[in-house]
């Protein structure tokens, strides 16, 4: 059979830049910025061939590129290319350089974009590896602090331990339906599914469930969002995401379309759980780090709850949602990343105060993203909402539309944390003074600040037929 | 294509737009820039003013259907829509109004952010007039929610002493009924395959349907308007808040929980509407008459108004509930009548709050001695609020019960005792601030009524006596569509 690596190009192209880049490294440790400059064009050089390259199957069915993979891999990465700068800059100001940092984040963007394109469970874990030991040690890269390598073993233990729910969980599929491709299981399961492959089943969305910090499955969220240097965590709390949740569709639609009834009610649960975990858990944070780690959890909660609609709609509104949430959460970062007072790091939400009279404009940033993140229009983050539960509802699931439902009434609850944080920047007066923010954190703070509104208003055209094509990839009604 | 409505509706960010320029240019302390901004201001909003009344004098009265209807679409089948009909033109006309008020109430009493206060005022006037245009119901959504966002910043950054409460409590208050107005429209939205709202107007949802929908548009405006038992947030919100963010709060803001009523509960939810409407005008005879008893027990004066502005959103509800065209004529009239009253009375609790920085009540006494101009305006506003007649109150009131009298005599008795009650807290309250020997000394050398505040208060006068004397300028415009949407009430519902 003739093997077409022309679908795979993307992929390659990162595999190859990542390793010349790695000797390159090695040979002139302090060439960190023309390194940084050319993981930035071959993403960007990916981001282009995902886009418009050809679609089909390659490696016996383990790859597929197709648009969904298409669309996923767009938004990695460029996400992936924002966070080099962003990171690189931030390593450099504290006195620790790293020509690592760009290979890291390419070879993540490379497990991602195995992630999205897998299309059996062989290429899904080891897609899933890459990208989290890339993600372990960019968490502890920063090892003058503490915190910083705390937060990467945590995060290693905890993914660790998942990786092994999800390869149980593939094994006994393995096991119980003769093939690791996603179409001959779900041939499998169509036949009527087997105690055997639901219990591998529930494994591999345990195991997914952890990936995307979905509640019960959370608990390493907060502790290694707080620990990690600020602009990693704006990058892994983005991109590896969507990768993740792209994933949890492929798996969901295309092994085991036939056991919808059962997968749905999983979804369901845990689409609550996090919204529930996101909104309360936050209420008591001070730390806004830890409660952007909240609020995402409570956002993938809603993502999930597209998913669980198992219809294109519901796929169609789950990757509207992730992209924006992706503009979102680096926003964000990145004006964390901009912002410290003497030196210091403003990580509290105490630390915000008076910050509209300091830096207005990343002031003006901050409030879009909470204003986004609460789901307020008209900003990115009520479209995404939008789609999402209209996508519930519509089901006319009484189940599904009772979760959408508490699901609205959880973001009332979440915009409890949002508005302290407004509170903060808004109506006290400055402690001290700010520094002077870093160019390049402040330019994309604001960037995205603009994509929340106004630009998201033309965007959303472009974003939401591209991703009604990718949800039309999976060949649901 | 784009009309004379997005006109009106942007014309306010214009001026955003070149404050904004200003602050970049000027210090934003700078005396001069701080001046500069407050013209910009107020010619926007004056230029706002002159083109809804030029929206106002175009429009057919006789065409009881949408006006200057504008549509483009937007993204996955949404469209920017934008209309006016018979019941929303003159909500239109009262928001610029009362906004240029707001402007030069704010001259002088504001004194620390002033670009960020302008700024914040003339987005709320996008997205109020925005509400009352928008026929499509996911940016009537968006214009409705984001209201909060300008809001909360003027009552939490301008505000009094518990402003952070009062601005926490109304965000989350007002939002909490908005979610469930959106599973509402979400559902509706994938029922009917469409967000028009002149569609969905047409369309016949199901009975067991209707009702969710009903509950669920009704927690939003029952909260907004504010109705019993949901007002808890208006009295701290309209105590903190500054004159003018009090001002548009009852003046504007809640005239949305009842246009809401109007636009889409009766006419997209007849059955329901139907069945509701006991609860409606319980919930209505308790507020009129439980508020004006609160009302009366109230030591802060800025609270006692607020309180009365329940009082008054209760004849409102109850007229657009009696399905009768008189009730919804009355209903509309009240609404304007008291944007009118209400802000007028709060800009005067301004007028001593600012001289004295005290609303206690007992604080005042006599001050016809030292301010008689002031006396004899809040005389005029206070009667109005009773319902006198000669004043537009009395319109309102005494069209919303005849209303109700035809679907509930015991519910419009109740009311009716309602305009005693308000005659008692209104009155009081202006024997005790007013009449009387002079016995505070603080009081001895407060000033009467400076030039800004008698152009303030003129267009106020003017319109309170205008309106309370030829209210039919108003039926004219309201009754084709009144009219058009009672017939279809009654058709639909089978009342």
């Amino acid at each position: 059979m003739l093997i077409n690596l022309a679908l795979a190009y993307p992929e390659l192209l990162l595999a190859v830049s990542a390793l010349v880049l790695l000797v390159a490294g090695a040979f002139n440790p302090k060439a960190t910025d023309v390194i940084g400059a050319f993981a930035v064009l071959s993403l960007v050089g990916a981001a282009a061939i995902s886009a418009f390259g050809p679609h089909g199957v390659a490696f016996s069915g383990s790859l597929k590129a197709d648009a969904a993979a298409g669309y996923a891999g767009v938004a990695i990465y460029l996400a992936s290319a924002a966070a080099i700068p962003l990171g690189g800059n931030w390593f450099a100001r504290k006195g620790a350089p790293a020509f690592e940092f760009p290979v890291l984040i390419v070879l993540a963007a490379l497990g991602m974009g195995m992630m999205v394109s897998a299309g059996d469970l062989i290429a899904l874990y080891i897609g899933i590896e890459l990208q989290s030991l890339a993600l372990y040690v960019l968490a502890a890269m920063y090892r003058d602090d503490l915190r910083a390598s705390e937060a990467g073993l945590k995060y290693f233990v905890l993914g660790a331990l998942s990786s092994g729910m999800l390869l149980y969980g593939s094994s006994l599929i393995y096991g119980f339906a003769g093939s690791t491709r996603f179409e001959d299981i779900a041939a499998a399961v169509h036949q009527g599914a087997h105690t055997g492959v639901l219990f591998g089943l529930i494994f591999l969305m345990c195991g997914l469930a952890f990936k995307v910090s979905a509640a019960p499955f959370h608990m390493w969220t907060p502790d290694v969002y707080e620990g990690a240097p600020t602009p990693v965590v704006g990058f892994f709390a983005g991109a590896p995401k969507l990768a993740a949740m792209v994933l949890f569709a492929r798996v969901l639609y295309e092994c085991f379309p036939g056991a919808i009834s059962q997968w749905r009610q999983i979804l369901i649960i845990l689409g609550l759980t996090s919204i529930a975990v996101g909104a309360f858990a936050g209420l008591n944070q001070s730390n806004l780090k830890r409660l952007w780690a909240y609020s995402s959890i409570a956002n993938v909660g809603y993502a999930i709850l597209g998913l669980a609609a198992g219809t294109a709609e519901g796929v169609h509104a789950m990757l509207v949602f992730m992209v924006l949430y992706i503009v979102d959460v680096t926003g964000f970062f990145a004006c964390l990343t901009a912002l410290s007072r003497q030196g210091k790091a403003m990580e509290t939400i105490e630390d915000m105060a008076g910050l509209f009279k300091e830096q207005p404009g990343i002031a003006l940033a901050m409030t879009a993203f909470s204003l986004s993140a609460l789901g307020l229009p008209p900003f990115s983050g009520f479209f995404a909402k939008y789609f999402v539960f209209k996508a519930a509802i519509s089901m006319g699931d009484p189940m599904l539309t009772g979760a959408a439902i508490a699901g609205l009434v959880g973001s009332v609850v979440a915009a409890f944390y949002y508005l302290r944080l407004l509170r903060s920047m808004w109506f006290e007066a400055p402690t001290s003074a700010t520094d002077k923010p870093p160019v390049d954190a402040k330019a994309i703070a604001i960037g995205a600040a603009l994509f929340t509104f106004p630009v998201v208003l033309g965007a959303l055209h472009l974003i939401d037929i591209q991703a009604s094509l990718a949800a039309a990839a999976f060949g649901l009604k | 294509m784009l009309g004379i409505l997005s006109l009106i509706t942007y014309v306010p960010l214009i001026g955003v737009a070149v404050i904004l320029a200003l602050r970049f240019v000027g210090k934003a302390d700078n005396p001069k820039t701080v001046d500069a901004a407050k013209w910009i201001a107020l010619i926007t909003t004056l230029a706002t003013l002159a083109l809804s009344v030029v929206l106002t004098a175009r429009f057919d009265q006789a065409n009881p259907g949408f006006q200057f209807v504008e549509s483009l679409p937007w993204f996955a089948g949404l469209h920017y829509a934008m209309a006016v009909d018979g019941i929303s033109v003159l909500f239109v006309l009262l928001t610029a109004f009362l906004m240029p008020i707001c402007i030069l109430a704010s001259w002088k009493s504001i004194e620390t952010r002033v670009l960020e206060y302008l700024i914040a005022f003339l987005i709320l006037e996008t997205l109020v007039i925005g509400v009352f245009c928008a026929m499509d119901l996911v940016l009537f959504y968006t214009f409705f929610e984001f209201g909060l966002v300008p809001m909360f910043l003027i009552i939490g950054i301008w505000g009094g002493k518990r402003r952070v409460y009062a601005a926490f409590k109304f965000f989350l208050y007002t939002l909490l009924g908005s979610v469930l107005m959106l599973a509402a429209i979400l559902a509706m939205i994938s029922v009917a395959h469409t967000s028009s709202i002149p569609e969905l107007m047409a369309y016949k949802f199901a009975p067991g349907l209707q009702t969710w929908l009903w509950l669920a548009f009704f927690a939003s405006f029952a909260v907004k308007m504010p109705m019993w038992p949901v007002h808890t947030w208006l009295p701290d919100a309209h105590v903190e808040a500054p004159t003018a963010g009090s001002v548009i709060l009852a003046g504007i803001l809640l005239k949305m929980g009842g246009y809401g009523f109007l636009r889409f509960s009766l006419p997209m939810f007849p059955e329901a509407s139907a069945i509701f409407t006991p609860l409606v005008f319980a919930l209505s005879a308790i507020a009129i008459v439980y508020t004006s008893l609160v009302a009366f027990r109230q030591t802060d004066i800025k609270k006692l108004i607020a309180y009365s502005s329940v009082a008054h959103m209760g004849f409102v509800t109850m007229g657009i509930f009696s399905g009768n065209a008189i009730g919804v004529q009355g209903a509309i009239f009240q609404m304007l009548s008291h944007g009118v009253i209400s802000g007028a009375l709060f800009l005067c609790v301004g007028v001593v709050y600012d001289r004295m920085h005290t609303r206690e009540i007992a604080f005042y006494g006599g001050l016809v001695n030292r301010m008689p101009w002031y006396a004899a305006v809040f005389m005029l506003f206070t009667m109005g609020n009773v319902g006198l007649p000669g004043t537009s109150g009395f319109v309102g009131e005494i069209m919303t019960m005849t209303g109700a009298y035809h679907a509930s005599t015991w519910t419009a008795l109740v009311a009716a005792t309602g305009v005693i009650f308000s005659a008692v807290y209104a009155l009081s309250l202006y024997r005790r601030t007013v009449f009387g020997e002079m016995t505070n000394p603080a009081l001895a050398a407060i000033t009467d009524l400076d030039m800004r505040e008698i152009i303030i208060f003129t267009p106020l006068i003017l319109s309170t006596l205008y309106l309370g004397l030829q209210p039919g300028v108003v039926f004219q415009i309201t009754q084709a569509s009144v009219d058009h949407l009672v017939s279809a009430y009654h058709a639909f519902s089978g009342a």
